[in-house]
């Protein structure tokens, strides 16, 4: 049990990081487990090819309310192509049935790392990436808004 | 052990296995579906090894053994709920039962089944009223029939102790044409008072629909005694494999009703032009059965009644009970429904604030114990309590004292994890 919830997963999910709402997001994304009902909501605004204001409200289990917390922190203020390589190595790891991934990659994930455990579970695989699914939702609203925005 | 206790968890395989690193498996989400004992998988395949044939066509002897088999267990589940032969439809599940009578009366509605089936017709300012407590599936269908017909859904409301409430029962009133509701919740377990629905549904006319899923399984249930129009329940949450559903009917009605699913099997002439129906149960079985099934439901319904349906219901009175004593034990824990052992089964739900259903389930998992989480595809039930999900541990014939304490043990692992 203590492999899947990491001491890093459960602080998270006690003390959240990124919870609220901003008031005119250029890309929002609500994202639903049907399986057991856990919802998000992430919205995001972005500025110069970074991510310039981020939030989320969601309710969920542990696994789910922490990834949202870590991942407003890893992503928050970085630049939109490397937040997108992240989430990309974040799915990579949780699909990898519970074992790590090459270090380059490990250490690419920082504190996420401590989701490894979570891919042995596959009841618990939408769990973690309930949160980047709307990220990533959010993240291509955004940008289609400030290529509208920026056009003539 | 008290005189009230069975003990039978041997006749099922499956609960011999061990999960989660070498753990006993501890089964208590029979409300979701149950495991099935050696006969019923023995008689499964002693039908595709010996009788295999189409039922209901062809002449040649096995075509008459699977047709005999068929034909037996449709009379084996007739005598187990109190009806007559032709009163029993095989569906897939209790969802396609529920569904069967929706889609009836929306034909009929269409003007199909000519002037016997007048009597289904809906119209604007007719009302259907279900209840708060109904699982999805004997929900959806009638908003769904609402919504095609123009008549109006309306809801008899929750006790806070997970009941439907009397006092909400007069939304039952000379507008309403059916009725349909839960003989035991799947959510609080709470079992309904059948007669003080139908006696109201019967003073204004309207037909019943029953939701037979968890009591059917559970104790000796009679839908002619009960005087419900329609009943449905699902052969694997008793016992019986998956893929096989029972809708009763009462006779006349199922005479008079349109088919729900058209095709073979259930015409008697059929023209380029148009196609006359067989009688009721046939009418309401289009296309090849899941014959095999049939015969696992057969044994499932022998084994049932060799138990005995009074002792095995007194056995999970037991049960619900212990697990009832047992959770009060535990510090913080909410049961979402009736919180004494009368009138309700051995389905417990409930919160344990502040930590997810998920990691509390995820934490009894780890310990071998499976339990269902999440909504429990009652999501308005959930929203009456004010929770989004919920754990619940539902228990079978199969379950002992053991069990239930291993559950009890579990549950303040859970508490001391996250607490």
């Amino acid at each position: 049990m203590e492999q899947l919830y990491q001491q890093v997963i459960l602080d998270h999910s006690r003390e959240r990081s990124g919870e609220g709402t901003l008031e005119n997001p250029a890309g929002q994304s609500f994202q639903v487990n049907p399986t057991c009902g856990d919802e998000c909501n992430v919205q995001v605004n972005t500025a110069e090819g970074k991510i310039s204001e981020l939030a989320w409200t969601g309710k969920g289990c542990s696994i789910s309310q922490a990834s949202l917390s870590l991942m407003y922190e890893m992503v928050d203020g970085e630049p939109v192509t490397e937040v997108e390589e992240l989430g990309e190595t974040f799915r990579e790891l949780i699909h990898n049935r519970g074992q790590e991934l090459d270090p380059e990659k490990m250490d690419q994930l920082e504190d996420l790392g401590a989701f490894t455990g979570v891919g042995r579970y596959s009841a618990r695989v939408k769990c973690a990436l309930l949160g980047w699914m709307a990220l990533r939702d959010a993240l291509i609203q955004a940008q289609d808004g400030s290529k509208e925005g920026s056009g003539e | 052990m008290t005189q009230t206790s069975l003990n039978v968890a041997g006749d099922f395989p499956l609960l011999g296995r061990t999960v989660r690193d070498g753990k006993r498996l501890v089964y208590l989400d029979t409300g979701a579906t149950a495991q099935k004992p050696t006969a019923v998988l023995d008689a499964e395949r002693r039908f595709n090894e010996k009788h295999n044939a189409a039922v209901h066509r062809g002449a040649h002897q096995i075509a008459e053994e699977a047709t005999e088999a068929y034909e037996a267990a449709r009379a084996a589940v007739a005598g187990f709920v109190g009806a007559e032969f032709s009163e029993i439809v095989w569906t897939k599940n209790a969802t396609e039962g529920l569904n069967l009578v929706a889609y009836s009366f929306l034909n009929a509605t269409l003007g199909l089944g000519g002037t016997a089936a007048e009597r289904f017709r809906l119209a604007e300012g007719d009302e259907i009223v279900v209840t708060e407590l109904e699982h999805h599936a004997n929900l959806v269908p009638w908003q769904e029939l609402a919504a095609k017909t123009g008549a109006k859904l309306r809801w008899i409301s929750a006790t806070e102790d997970g009941r439907l409430d009397p006092a909400s029962f007069d939304v039952i009133g000379e507008k309403t044409r059916i009725v349909a509701f839960t003989h035991a919740s799947n959510v609080t377990g709470a079992i309904t008072d059948v007669p003080a629905v139908v006696d109201r549904a019967k003073a204004v006319g309207a037909y019943t629909v029953l939701d037979a899923c968890q009591s059917a399984a559970h104790l000796p249930v009679n839908f002619t005694e009960l005087g419900v129009d329609f009943a449905a329940f699902s052969g694997h949450k008793m016992l019986a494999p998956t893929g096989i559903g029972v809708l009763y009917g009462r006779g006349e009605l199922l005479e008079a009703m349109p088919p729900f699913l058209t095709g073979g099997s259930m015409v008697e002439i059929v023209t380029m032009e148009e196609t006359t129906f067989m009688p009721p149960p046939q009418r309401f079985e289009a296309g090849t059965q899941m014959v095999a099934q049939t015969a696992g439901m057969h044994a499932a319904i022998d084994y049932l009644n060799n138990l005995g349906m009074d002792r095995l219901a007194a056995h999970e009175d037991q049960l619900a009970e212990r697990m009832l004593e047992g959770i009060a034990t535990v510090p913080g824990i909410r049961v979402l429904g009736p919180t004494t052992p009368e009138n309700r089964l051995a389905v417990v739900a409930f919160d344990v604030p502040g930590v997810h259903p998920h990691d509390v389930g995820q934490v009894l998992d780890d310990q071998g114990i499976a339990v269902r989480v999440g909504h429990h595809c009652a999501q308005p039930a959930h929203r009456s309590f004010g929770v989004h999900a919920s754990t619940r541990a539902s228990a079978g014939v199969y379950n002992t004292n053991d069990d239930v304490d291993a559950f009890i043990e579990g549950l303040k692992q859970v508490v001391k994890f996250f607490g």
